[in-house]
């Protein structure tokens, strides 16, 4: 079964995944205009182009866990996937900045509110990862240290889970269920040797 | 409701000619009423399942004639009238309501206030099984609220009990609630089943979940700013994705009436 899954994803092509990702964008978009997301849409189109930059930071931190568990090789869409990712923060940064607080004491919003901090951080430390998510940037930086600059998305995924958690109003488990589901994908990576590293270190 | 909506015109809403109303759609499918779900077409999907007749308030505390008074002794007493009113939500969108209803101080009156009443506690009904948000603990429950005496005796407070002229809708809070217009939303407790005069200041359920974000007072205030957002301006909905944000107006605009409440008040204290 996994074999035969294995066997169409290498016959499809990760171009077809920058194809259909702004479609999501566009269909939210187009219900916004039209009336489909109630009467205040420019807090909802940021709303739900927040939920679906997290749901891709999961789906792209989800390929190396899938792999080990589940022997499912998703390997050749990660780049793609993160490239959409970096491209879901920057609709959802435009719509807060334009259709939201339309440029209205955004310095000091950034600087003062605590979930704005994060989120902006957030997007800073995506800046580097989208513009070397190529074959030519890998060349340069070679391979350990393209990977090492990679890990960022880690850092990336906790503080995009924190935003959530930051912002909500109330004691509420949608946030703590992605922050949750994220901190479970980060835990996957620590393999039984870095913690025995860790614990002799930490001893000596 | 019983009662017809008398024609006058409150002092508030005539220096406010350019109020448009939001629609009735608008009004009754934008909702916080946690007790019904955190979304805010949560309200309008499950507060069908409320009973809200028969319905009664508890009127209790420091007060002459304290009793349970059913909904329908308390509309035969009350003069309803139309009022519209800007509606400034915490969370920096805003509305305007024609709300129909009486004024808090004249329920106040009918039940006698005791001098040694300084404040007035209010509940708003809670029965789990017919409100699926109460299972998650966002707020502790039953949700309260309060106001000082003099806030609850102004004018400008009303309980409404209609939109539109139309009964109000169970997601807005029927069959009665607090509107408190230079209030933030949530001061303005929904469905209410128990007011009650103090001689201390009640708690309020948005302070007691958070009381750095949340005061007692919650007077509407474009100067001191809610600690993850500016409140120094609003979207008022129903202007469409690309609508402008709008200055937020010092006692959501109703600063002439009330501001001599707060004279020699720190707002920034007293937020």
């Amino acid at each position: 079964m996994v074999d035969r899954l294995n066997t169409v994803l290498r016959r499809m092509p990760a171009w077809a995944i920058y194809i259909l990702a702004p479609l999501p964008v566009l269909w939210i978009y187009y219900l916004g205009l039209t009336g489909g997301l109630g009467i205040d849409p420019a807090k909802r189109i940021e709303h739900e182009l927040g939920l679906w930059s997290l749901w891709l930071l999961i789906a792209g931190l989800a390929v190396t866990p899938i792999r080990r568990w589940f022997g499912l090789n998703l390997l050749k869409f990660r780049r793609a996937i993160g490239v959409v990712t970096f491209f879901y923060l920057l609709a959802h940064l435009l719509t807060w900045l334009v259709l939201d607080v339309q440029f209205q004491n955004v310095w000091a919003d950034i600087v003062k509110r605590w979930y704005i901090t994060v989120g902006m951080l957030a997007f800073v430390l995506m800046l580097p990862l989208a513009l070397t998510s190529n074959n030519c940037s890998l060349r340069r930086l070679g391979p350990v240290r393209w990977r090492r600059l990679h890990k960022m998305v880690y850092p990336i995924a906790l503080l995009g889970a924190l935003h959530f958690l930051l912002l909500v109003k109330g004691f509420q488990w949608e946030p703590i269920l992605y922050a949750l589901v994220i901190a479970v994908l980060l835990a996957a990576r620590l393999n039984l040797q870095t913690l025995r590293l860790f614990r002799v270190s930490t001893r000596a | 409701a019983a009662g017809g909506i008398a024609a006058s015109v409150p002092l508030a809403s005539r220096a406010q000619d350019a109020l448009e109303p939001n629609t009735w759609e608008e009004i009754t499918n934008y909702c916080n009423y946690y007790e019904f779900g955190t979304g805010k077409d949560d309200p309008a999907r499950n507060a069908g399942a409320l009973t809200i007749d028969p319905w009664t308030v508890r009127i209790d505390g420091l007060v002459d004639r304290p009793g349970d008074y059913s909904f329908a002794d308390i509309m035969s007493q009350m003069t309803i009238e139309e009022r519209i009113y800007r509606f400034r939500c915490v969370e920096a969108w805003s509305m305007v309501v024609p709300w129909n209803g009486f004024e808090l101080a004249d329920l106040l009156n009918w039940v006698g206030v005791q001098s040694s009443a300084r404040y007035v506690a209010f509940e708003t009904v809670l029965r789990p099984e017919e409100m699926p948000g109460v299972a998650s603990r966002v707020l502790e429950w039953p949700y309260v609220e309060g106001l000082r005496l003099d806030e609850a005796m102004h004018p400008l407070t009303m309980m409404a009990t209609g939109i539109y002229g139309r009964d109000i809708p169970k997601q807005n809070g029927a069959p009665l609630r607090l509107v408190v217009p230079w209030k933030y939303g949530f001061k303005s407790i929904k469905s209410v089943v128990r007011i009650t005069l103090t001689e201390d200041e009640p708690p309020a359920s948005w302070n007691i979940a958070n009381p750095r974000e949340y005061g007692f007072y919650s007077n509407v205030n474009p100067q001191v700013d809610h600690p993850r957002w500016s409140q120094a301006t609003e979207r008022r909905l129903g202007g469409g994705l690309f609508a402008k944000r709008q200055p937020t107006l010092m006692f959501n605009g109703y600063e002439a009436e009330v501001a001599s409440l707060y004279d020699g008040m720190d707002l920034r204290e007293f937020f």
